[in-house]
C-alpha cells in the first residue's frame, strides 16, 4: 500500500508547522480575515489544524456535511468563490515557505479543491 | 432535563446554563471570581458521576481524579450529585503584613504566610473575603525565605474589592488566599531566549515578579519590559525597573505614556505598539501579556504576526468580575 500524501509530507509535525504560518498570512489578508476575526485564537489555530490535516489527505473525521456546517455561517457573511481562491493561494504559499515538493503542493491542493462546494454551501 | 444536587436541594438544569448559574440562581452561596474558566475559584466536586470534559479544562491531574470540576465551565447532560469542597481544602488564612502605596492609585498588599507556600512569581491568587466575595491578584515577587508574597492591587472607581483593601483591609487583619493558579511564569528551560514583557496598568506585577524570577535563576537572553499607562501617574516601580535595566545590561525597560502628553523620561504610546514598533520579529521569543483584557488580546495578535509562536505568548488578562 502506498504512503498517503500526510505521511509523504511529514505528518503531525508538518501540519504543526504549517498552521502557523497560515494562520499569519490568512490574518493579514485584508480579503478573507474578517472571516477569522475576533474569535479565540487557540480554537482558531486548532480548527486550521484540522484544516490542513484534510488538506493533507490526513486522518480526519469530517464529512461533506459537517464541511457544510462548519461553514454554513460564513456563507451567509458572503463566503464566495473568491475567498476560497485567497484561501488556495495561501495554502500553497504556505507549503512553498516549507519547501514541500511542486507534486505534492499539487496533490493536497486538489483535495481542498475538492471541498469547495460543500465550503461554498453550493 | 438532568438535576443537580447539592447538600441534599435538588435543582433542575436548564439547557445551556452553567451550574454555577442555577447555584447562584437558586440563592445557594458559591463562590466565583471570573466565569469564564481562568480564576478555580468556583470548584466543586462531583460525588457520583465523573464531571463532563469541558469542565475540567486546566484542572490538574489529581483534580481531575478526584471529581473536581469548575462550576462555571459545567453544563450537565445527566444528574449529577455535587459538593462544595471545605475551605480549608481551597484556602489559607494569612494576615496582612503591610500596605503601601505605590502610587496614587497602587496598593502594594503584603501578604505573610506561616507555612511555605508554592508558587512561581506571575502567578495568581484567589482572595476571598469573610462574606466570600473573591477576586484574582496576580503575584509580584518569587518565593522568598520569609514566606511573604506581594500583590499590587489598583484602586477600580466603584470596585468592591479593590476599595475594601484600600480602605479598610487592616494589619494584621486575616484574609483567604486560595493555591496559585495560571501558567504565567518564568521558565527556566531556555535562559538565552528573548522575552518580550508588555504590562498595562497593574499588569506589571507579574511582569515584574517573572523578571526578577528570570535574572535570579541566571537568565541570559535579552528582556524587554514594556509598561504601559496613559498618564505618567499611572506608572509605577519607575526607579526600580530603571535601577534593574541599569544592573542588567540584557534588560531593557521602556515606560510608556499613552495619554498625549510629551515627556522625554517615557516613550508616547501605547505600551503595546510601541513594542512592536521597537523590535523587529519576534521568532523563537516567549512573550507574556498581563492587563487590560483588550490591550492583551490585541497585543497577543500583533505578537503572533511579529513571528511569535502562540504556544510561546503567556496571557493573563486582567478580567473584571461579571456582576
Ligand atoms: C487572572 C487575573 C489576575 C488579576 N490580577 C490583578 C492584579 O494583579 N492587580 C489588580 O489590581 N487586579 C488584578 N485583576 C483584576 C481583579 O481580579 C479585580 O477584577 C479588580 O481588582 C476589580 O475588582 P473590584 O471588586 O474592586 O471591582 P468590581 O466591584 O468587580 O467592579 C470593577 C469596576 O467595573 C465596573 N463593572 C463591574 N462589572 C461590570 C460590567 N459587567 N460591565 C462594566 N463595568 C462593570 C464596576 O462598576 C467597577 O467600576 C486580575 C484579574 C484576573 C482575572
Ligand atoms: C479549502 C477548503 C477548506 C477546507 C478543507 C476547510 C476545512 C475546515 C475545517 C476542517 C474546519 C473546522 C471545522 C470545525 O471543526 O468546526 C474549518 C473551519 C473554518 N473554516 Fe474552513 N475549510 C476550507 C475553506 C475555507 C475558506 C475558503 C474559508 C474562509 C475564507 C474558511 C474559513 C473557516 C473558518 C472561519 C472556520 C472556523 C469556523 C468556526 O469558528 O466555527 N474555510 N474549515
Ligand atoms: S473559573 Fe469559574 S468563576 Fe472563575
Amino acid at each position: 500500500m502506498s504512503e498517503s500524501l500526510y505521511d509523504r509530507i511529514g505528518g503531525e509535525a508538518a501540519v504543526s508547522a504549517a498552521v502557523e504560518t497560515f494562520y499569519r498570512k490568512v490574518l493579514e489578508d485584508y480579503r478573507i480575515n474578517r472571516f477569522f476575526d475576533g474569535k479565540d485564537m487557540e480554537t482558531q489555530l486548532a480548527k486550521q489544524k484540522a484544516f490542513f490535516t484534510m488538506a493533507f489527505g490526513g486522518p480526519n473525521n469530517y464529512t461533506g456535511k459537517d464541511m457544510r456546517e462548519a461553514h454554513a455561517h460564513l456563507v451567509k457573511m458572503g463566503l464566495d468563490d473568491s475567498h476560497f481562491d485567497a484561501v488556495m493561494e495561501h495554502l500553497g504559499a504556505t507549503m512553498q515557505e516549507l519547501n514541500v515538493p511542486n507534486e505534492l503542493i499539487a496533490e493536497a491542493a486538489a483535495i481542498a479543491e475538492g471541498a469547495r462546494h460543500d465550503v461554498l454551501g453550493k | 432535563m438532568p438535576t443537580i444536587t447539592i447538600n441534599g436541594q435538588t435543582l433542575h438544569c436548564p439547557p445551556q446554563t452553567s451550574v454555577l448559574d442555577i447555584l447562584l440562581n437558586a440563592g445557594i452561596a458559591i463562590s466565583y471570581a471570573c466565569k469564564k474558566g481562568t480564576c478555580h475559584s468556583c470548584l466543586l466536586k462531583s460525588l457520583d458521576i465523573a464531571p463532563p470534559p469541558g469542565s475540567q479544562t486546566g484542572l490538574k491531574d489529581t483534580q481531575k481524579a478526584q471529581g473536581y470540576f469548575l462550576a462555571c465551565q459545567c453544563r450537565p447532560d445527566e444528574n449529577m450529585v455535587v459538593q462544595v469542597p471545605s475551605h480549608q481544602d481551597i484556602y489559607v488564612d494569612v494576615a496582612i503584613a503591610g500596605k503601601k502605596m505605590l502610587n496614587s492609585q497602587i496598593l502594594e498588599l503584603t501578604l505573610g504566610f506561616e507555612q511555605p507556600f508554592d508558587f512561581k512569581a506571575g502567578q495568581f491568587v484567589n482572595l476571598q473575603r469573610g462574606d466570600g466575595l473573591t477576586r484574582s491578584y496576580s503575584i509580584a515577587n518569587p518565593p522568598r525565605p520569609d514566606n511573604t508574597i506581594q500583590l499590587h492591587i489598583r484602586r477600580l472607581a466603584g470596585g468592591k474589592f479593590s476599595n475594601w483593601l484600600h480602605n479598610e483591609a487592616q494589619i494584621g487583619e486575616k484574609i483567604s488566599v486560595s493555591k496559585p493558579q495560571g501558567t504565567c511564569y518564568y521558565l527556566p528551560d531556555r535562559p538565552q531566549q528573548s522575552l518580550l514583557m508588555v504590562a498595562t496598568g497593574s499588569g506589571l506585577a507579574p511582569l515584574a515578579g517573572i523578571l526578577t524570577d528570570a535574572l535570579a535563576q541566571g537568565h541570559t537572553g535579552p528582556a524587554y519590559l514594556f509598561h504601559g499607562s496613559r498618564e505618567a501617574e499611572g506608572l509605577y516601580l519607575v526607579e526600580a525597573m530603571r535601577e534593574l535595566a541599569a544592573a542588567y545590561p540584557n534588560v531593557n525597560y521602556f515606560p510608556c505614556i499613552s495619554g498625549g502628553t510629551e515627556n522625554p523620561q517615557y516613550c508616547s504610546g501605547r505600551a503595546n505598539d510601541i513594542a512592536i514598533a521597537t523590535l523587529s520579529n519576534l521568532k523563537n521569543w516567549r512573550v507574556y501579556i498581563c492587563g487590560h483584557p483588550e490591550m492583551v488580546s490585541q497585543f497577543k495578535k500583533q505578537a503572533f504576526l511579529k513571528g511569535a509562536s502562540l504556544a510561546d505568548i503567556y496571557t493573563d488578562p486582567f478580567l473584571l468580575s461579571p456582576s
